[in-house]
């Protein structure tokens, strides 16, 4: 990348000055006039009947505008992916985080005072906390409705002949593994401000990672009040942490769109942490039996999950996290025949939803650490077992995954590499060594009908540009690759461009912040827009000039010919000629990309992303066999993301992704018990402090990705996905206990240990 | 019953009626507009909204406002020069890549503020010591360490 100045430097983040200085104001921070506060009451039991709810209390209390039930809700309105979720509930609350009332009043403090006035009788039921217990026949229904606990989403992918190959296989494998809850853990809380003007137009701040999928769901909720064909905007605030939580729309943004419509007044509603914890939608968890078998040389030949999601009381995108877990599944490693089912159970538990992976670090999990299984019985080395069976450029995969750039062999010789693979092998004491490898989408992935983002950059008198763009920067950084994007093509510096991302009034249309799509489907849009000016500039200028546009090029913001050194102008001074003449203009571009991907066929196969990435992480632990504790003495992440645009944000994203995938294996569980969440604080549940970051080393692999922005394939989630199996394999490596159920903790070390020496 | 307080305030002499069940933060945020101090939990366990009180770094969410009487109070909002010129702590957050989503970056410059005034070069241990009540969900920690550590070899 020598011939770029600013793609491919580390340049610090545009917005890190303002979060610097204490000046980003996120949404907790906003204020509108006359705003009122809203609470949420959420029912006592998971599982119970509502036999009175008498709000006329809470109504009198000074300072309170505005009590609503579900009463107030338009009948029959829905939420989620299955329509399954009424905002407000009533008859029977079939989760400990279903909302049966709301307040709005002058402050939060008199807000949670009339809470405590509403009175509510319930009629305690017994609960399904367990999905196997759901799924058994005569269980009690969670939805009466649908007629089923099993949720009719059936995700079935079969690929080639497993039993035949089964047949032919000289090594078979096969295990169950179990994942846990884990929530995002954003440090900045959900909340929103709904405020409608005379004519019932919403604006919405919010911090959601889906401004235009939002403004369609309240435009729809609008309807539903009967407000037809009104206007939706969504004001993004700064955004404290995202991670996929915030990827749908939930029942607290429609019920302070309701508490605006009640109160005629702006409404808002930031959720407590405590809130964050229990109201929110985790990772889902699964179990996952899956078998595995190769050949006599060591080539995988078949793969074969079954699995269970809980899918908690109602259905968000979690339920359709096995869509993306069919990618490893399918073309982790090249293996020719696969059959994968899954089933999503609706219990009384909490319901699920997006968490950075999008399924990938469950079924990873599971691959990954039964694949060490694998080779052990074959007698292979793992990490040899796994250049083995490595994934190739130009391969097309079972699903029909077109793999274009790959530099999976590269990520594992790097482990390999840096670990000291062979001599930490020959292991001495308790030090064992583990890897596993991701694949994950890179270019896009094609979940909707539309997979694009829109730009459109205006030009000033003085060689500056605004960026309006669809994508949404969560703290990732996808405003300064655009910014550096746009800066490249047009040859000016980067603090010349302004990126805009936070209004659906002046932002393009853009499908959301996931999939890690943001650097290549917006960077191609901002690339895409950023030529076409750039043609303009030049054409405009070779008028200026006389000289063919061809012939002239852009750097530090001089317009010059690359033929004739005298010809040349500031592109400031041109731009102000083209505007200020008879009959001038401004200019301005627009760019729409949606890459060139597909929807899954009826039987879930397709090339879901225009480009796959690929990465291998590797660790060395120590294990503490009194007390089962594990410490990580050496992490190795490398990742084949294409050609990096900005390395020092790239590396964020694998340190920050490594840390969250180390909380995800040893240590990190929402403790449910009887549908209630046990450790809802950060005291109890252990999200990795400082003194859990371990000697760790990110690793960019670089491959050119034909498709991608100057070369670049996404890396928001691929940092986790490895890390809970690579972890566990060491574990096994050093003390010869295979931990399958996640977090890896200090008792299931110390029990494994002792049923191990019980058995020899 | 409300209570008047004095205390100096980034160092501004500053004088409030304060309620005495208020915390240190509600007041920073609600009473003087000051919302670089974030809160992430209410409880004194995330750090976010840690600010330094007579040299000491606090989580300012559980610190009642009475107790500030008579004392010097500095937010994120004070950190910088008169002139707007940001000090090297926040310049060192911004281009070591110590910032993503950036919520906790104003305790977490606190904090190590605390430490860097107290102990010029403070070793790393010394400084996960001085963090270790600040989360951060985005970054872990591995730029954050780099830029406090660039910092404290600049001195």
């Amino acid at each position: 990348m020598d011939n770029f100045t600013i793609v491919g430097q580390k340049i610090p983040k545009i917005d890190a000055p303002v979060k610097a200085t204490g000046d980003a104001l996120y949404i907790q921070d906003i204020k509108v006039s006359g705003m009122l506060h809203g609470k949420i009451l959420y029912s006592k039991y998971p599982h119970a009947r509502i036999l009175k709810l008498d709000t006329s209390k809470a109504e009198t209390l000074p300072g309170v505008r505005a009590v609503v039930t579900a009463a107030d809700m338009p009948p029959n309105f829905r939420i989620g992916v299955m329509k399954d979720n009424p905002p407000l509930k009533s008859g029977k609350t079939k989760s400990i985080r279903d909302e049966i009332a709301a307040v709005a009043a002058i402050s939060t403090e008199v807000a949670e005072e009339a809470l405590s006035l509403i009175e509510v009788e319930y009629e305690e039921l017994p609960g399904i906390f367990d999905p196997i217990e759901a799924m058994q026949e005569g269980a009690t229904l969670i939805h009466e409705e649908v007629k089923s606990n099993i949720l009719k989403m059936p995700w079935k992918l079969v690929c080639g002949d497993v039993e035949t190959a089964k047949k032919d296989s000289a090594h078979i494998v096969e295990d169950t593994f179990s994942t846990q809850w884990v929530t995002h853990c954003c440090m900045g809380t959900s909340g929103c401000i709904a405020q409608l003007d005379a004519s019932n137009n919403l604006t919405l701040y919010s911090n959601t990672q889906i401004p235009s999928l939002a403004q369609n769901d309240f435009v729809e909720a609008l309807n539903a009040f009967g407000y037809k064909n009104r206007r939706v905007r969504i004001i993004q605030s700064v955004i404290g942490g995202g991670f996929g939580s915030k990827l749908d729309t939930y029942a607290y943004e429609y019920i302070a769109i309701l508490l605006a419509i009640k109160t005629r007044k702006p409404v808002k509603i930031i959720f407590s942490r405590e809130e964050e914890f229990f109201a929110t939608s985790p990772r889902q968890c699964t179990i996952t039996k899956i078998s595995q078998g190769c050949d006599k040389e060591g080539r995988l030949t078949f793969r074969e999950i079954e699995m269970i999601l809980d899918n908690g009381a109602y259905t968000s995108w979690g339920a359709t996290t096995p869509s993306v877990m069919m990618l490893p599944i399918s073309s982790l490693y090249k293996v020719p025949n696969i059959k994968y089912v899954a089933k999503c159970v609706y219990t009384n538990n909490t319901y699920c939803q997006a968490m950075r992976g999008y399924g990938n670090p469950q079924a990873t999990f599971a691959i990954e650490s039964s694949l060490d299984q694998l080779a052990e019985k074959a007698g292979i080395d793992p990490l040899e077992f796994r250049i083995r069976n490595s994934n190739e450029p130009g391969e097309i995969t079972p699903q029909r995954f077109k793999i274009t750039s790959c530099g999976m062999k590269e990520c594992i010789d790097e482990v390999a590499k840096r670990l000291a693979w062979k001599t930490k092998k020959e292991h001495k004491g308790n030090r064992g060594v583990g890897i596993a490898s991701l694949i994950h989408v890179g270019g896009g992935a094609r979940v909707y009908k539309s997979d694009g983002c829109g730009t459109i950059i205006k030009m000033d008198d003085f060689g500056k540009v605004d960026v309006f763009t669809g994508a949404s920067d969560i703290g990732q950084g996808s405003d300064t690759v655009i910014a550096q994007i746009v800066a490249e093509v047009l040859g000016i510096p980067i603090e010349n461009v302004n990126v805009v991302n936070n209004d659906t009034d002046i932002c393009p249309w853009d499908v959301g912040v996931h999939a890690s799509r943001t650097t290549f489907v917006a960077g191609n849009a901002a690339l895409g827009a950023a030529k076409k000016i750039r043609e303009q500039i030049l054409e405009a200028a070779g008028k200026l000039l006389e000289e063919e546009p061809s012939f002239l090029d852009i750097k530090n913001s001089i317009i010059y010919s690359t033929k004739d050194k005298e010809k040349s102008t500031p592109l400031g001074k041109a731009l102000r000629k083209i505007h200020y003449t008879l009959g001038g203009k401004m200019l301005m571009a627009e760019y729409f990309y949606d890459p060139a991907n597909e929807n899954f066929d009826r039987e879930f196969k397709g090339n879901l992303s225009v480009s796959y990435a690929y990465g291998a992480h590797g660790v060395e632990v120590e294990v503490d066999k009194e007390t089962g504790q594990v410490k990580i003495l050496n992490y190795i992440a490398a990742h084949d993301v294409g050609k990096p645009i900005n390395p020092l944000l790239l590396e964020g994203q694998i340190y920050g992704g490594g840390l969250q995938g180390i909380g995800y294996a040893l240590g990190e569980k929402m403790i449910y018990k009887n549908g209630r969440l046990m450790n809802g604080n950060f005291l109890d549940y252990k999200m990795p402090t400082v003194k859990d970051v371990p000697p760790v080393q990110a690793v960019i692999v670089e491959t050119d990705e034909k498709d991608g922005p100057f070369g670049a394939k996404g890396i928001g989630e691929p940092g986790l996905v490895p890390t809970a199996p690579a972890i566990a394999n060491a574990i096994y490596d050093a003390v010869g206990v295979r931990i399958k159920d996640l977090p890896i903790t200090p008792e299931k070390i110390l029990k494994a240990l002792k049923e191990k020496q019980g058995r020899t | 019953m409300k209570y008047e307080i004095s205390f100096l305030l980034n160092n501004d002499k500053v004088t409030v009626e304060v309620d005495p069940v208020w915390t240190l933060l509600y007041t920073l945020r609600e009473v003087f507009g000051l919302t670089g101090t974030k809160e992430g939990c209410g409880y004194g366990e995330c750090g976010a909204c840690t600010v330094i009180i007579d040299g000491q770094a606090v989580n300012s969410c559980i610190f009642p406002i009475l107790e500030v009487e008579g004392r010097h109070v500095t937010t994120i909002e004070g950190v910088a020069s008169k002139d707007g010129t940001m000090h090297p702590l926040q310049k060192a957050f911004v281009n070591e890549g110590a910032i993503q989503c950036g919520f906790c970056t104003p305790g977490m410059i606190m904090s190590a503020k605390a430490l860097l005034d107290a102990k010029e070069n403070p070793t790393e241990d010394e400084i996960k010591d001085a963090i270790e009540g600040n989360l951060c969900r985005c970054t872990g920690y591995v730029r954050i360490i780099d830029a406090i550590k660039s910092v404290s070899k600049g001195r």
